[in-house]
């Protein structure tokens, strides 16, 4: 490093903190896409393979909207961005919702493979739908929020940035999960989505619409995944229609990882890639990164398939 | 006076196999009917098929003179019929409470606080356990969790898969009184289907013989305990 001792010491502990600050960031885009995957999972039994397409449309109709506005306008980012929040959200979940009844419910009660075959099916079609409509190319933002605190410990040369961006993703993301834990502790729609994860036939017997609460599920999953794209965009500034892919598996495997059908161990998972991601391209090699989270997500398969916060599955009867 | 459940001709399958082949129950209100049978005679399924789950593939199933044979199982307890089926089904990860709460959904008129009131009164262990999750009950705890989660919701009908099955003696004879007093107090019209036919045959009005999946005997509780087909095949040593 060419630094003296103490300085190299510093150095070590400034870069260690900006991988931390962007683990952070990452990790919570990850556990906002995982949830969507985890509670999928607990209440049918079945991965959503087209949940990350739902989160790029997400980042799509984000983008729009705020594209619509015109940038740069200083007093009007604020209503751009809340009104991209709510448009995504909208029409995200309007897409989570009709995905639901048009590939998975027709096959509800049929054998595993055909919903997942069906959920394959529908991540290509949504792929190529936006590559039909939105064309191939990658789509660019310039940062629109900018600003944010610098630090800088001893006397070395490197500087932590902590921004302004990163501090609003970790802010958004914690009252999400808030807002959303109580809601799934809480009140009668989240007791009903309990219930039917634990047993959906008792749960109908005793008058619990399934049907509707599944539908409800997806809608839920899809609003937390448009709100991941937003910030997606807005943190990186380029989506293309393939981001879906990439951003759905990593946070599946944050799922897998945290256990999954666990709403905790998604958000613990999301920021454990999260983790894994930055320190892997702080310190390792940055082409590298994914085969770092695909490895996680092949020794947690063999050695540990219930994950961290997981419960053992009971086969149903 | 038309009867609160009248079943008739109802046919299930389970794939190609025929598990009811034409059955006609009738139940009053007010009335408590009883359904023996031994393993696989369809008990089970008769009970799951007035619920929706599976659909009688022939056949009407009336309830209070509506034809629900094809209505969806949330929609068919919305009417008024709360069924506790077999193997209990306690939501494990949730507490006595929220099982409770869930008991309420199927009729969101009925006084919750004063449900879960009345449930403590007939099963205090459960009041003492409110805040304990399901999964952490005794089986007989549990038999009482899912008894009092029907009852919360105020049903016209009560559906009752084997209450007494593996409990202590004494813990049956209790959850038999406390249908009773059900019964009773509130003019709720039980159909019970019981392997202990001795106690069932006590306390129903009317009983059915189910074998094969076809009513093969009807009669009232007192004829059915007399019957000597019935004696042999149900009542073997504890006709006492």
């Amino acid at each position: 490093m060419g630094h003296g001792d103490g300085r190299a010491h510093f150095y070590v502990m400034d870069y260690f903190a900006q991988q931390f600050i962007n683990g952070i960031s990452l990790g919570a885009i990850y556990g906002l896409i995982a949830i969507g995957y985890t509670m999928v999972y607990g209440i049918i039994g079945m991965i959503n393979f087209a949940h990350g397409e739902i989160y790029m449309i997400g980042a799509f109709i984000a983008l729009m909207v705020v594209v619509a506005f015109g940038i740069g306008e200083g007093g009007l980012v604020i209503v751009a961005l809340l009104s991209a929040l709510l448009v995504s959200m909208a029409l995200t979940s309007l897409y989570g919702w009709v995905l639901e009844r048009v590939a998975y419910r027709p096959l509800r009660g049929s054998q595993r493979l055909a919903a997942l075959i069906s959920a394959i099916g529908m991540s290509i079609a949504l792929q190529n739908y936006v590559q039909l409509t939105q064309g191939a190319r990658v789509k660019t933002l310039p940062p629109i929020i900018q600003g944010g605190f610098e630090f800088q410990f001893g006397d070395t040369d490197f500087i932590v940035r902590l921004s302004t961006l990163q501090i609003m993703i970790v802010l958004v993301t914690i009252a999400l999960m808030a807002v959303f834990a109580l809601l799934i502790a809480r009140t009668a729609l989240g007791r009903a989505q309990r219930a039917c994860q634990q047993d959906q036939s008792m749960a109908a017997l005793l008058g619990v619409n399934v049907d509707r609460t599944i539908s409800l599920t997806f809608v839920m999953g899809a609003a937390l995944a448009s709100v991941a794209g937003l910030m997606v965009t807005l943190y990186y500034g380029v989506i293309d229609f393939f981001v879906g892919f990439i951003a759905g598996i990593k946070a599946f495997t944050a799922a897998v990882l945290g256990g999954i059908g666990s709403i905790p161990g998604a958000m613990l998972g999301g920021l454990l890639i999260g983790f894994t991601e930055a320190m892997w391209s702080g310190y390792f090699s940055i082409e590298y990164k994914d085969v770092a989270t695909f490895s996680i997500l092949v020794i947690v398969l063999i050695f540990l398939p219930t994950g961290i916060l997981g419960t053992p599955e009971v086969e149903k009867v | 006076m038309t009867p609160l459940l009248k079943v008739s001709g109802v046919r299930t399958f389970y794939g190609a196999i025929e598990a009811l082949r034409g059955v006609d129950i009738e139940v009053a209100e007010g009335e408590i009917v009883t359904l023996i049978g031994s393993n696989g005679a369809g008990k089970s399924t008769l009970l799951m098929t007035i619920c929706g789950n599976p659909q009688a593939r022939a056949g009407e199933i009336r309830f209070a003179d509506r034809d629900i044979t094809r209505f969806r199982t949330w929609d068919i307890v919305r009417l008024g019929i709360a069924q506790t089926p077999e193997g209990r089904r306690i939501f494990p990860r949730m507490t006595v409470l929220e099982n409770l709460q869930m008991g309420a959904v199927a009729n969101p008129d009925a006084d919750f606080d004063d449900g879960v009131r009345r449930a403590f009164e007939l099963f205090p262990v459960l009041g003492q356990r409110r805040n304990q999750s399901g999964g952490t009950l005794s089986g007989g705890e549990q038999q009482m969790l899912a008894i009092a989660r029907a009852l919360i919701s105020r049903p016209k009908l009560l559906l009752l898969d084997e209450p007494s099955l593996g409990l202590a003696p004494r813990l049956a004879r209790q959850i038999f009184a406390v249908l009773r007093e059900i019964n009773q107090s509130s003019g709720t019209t039980i159909f019970l289907v019981e392997q202990n036919a001795y106690h069932a045959l006590r306390l129903c009005h009317r009983g059915y013989v189910l074998a094969n999946g076809m009513v093969t005997l009807e009669g009232t509780g007192g004829e059915l305990l007399e019957n000597p087909a019935v004696q042999a095949a149900y009542l073997g040593g504890t006709g006492q």
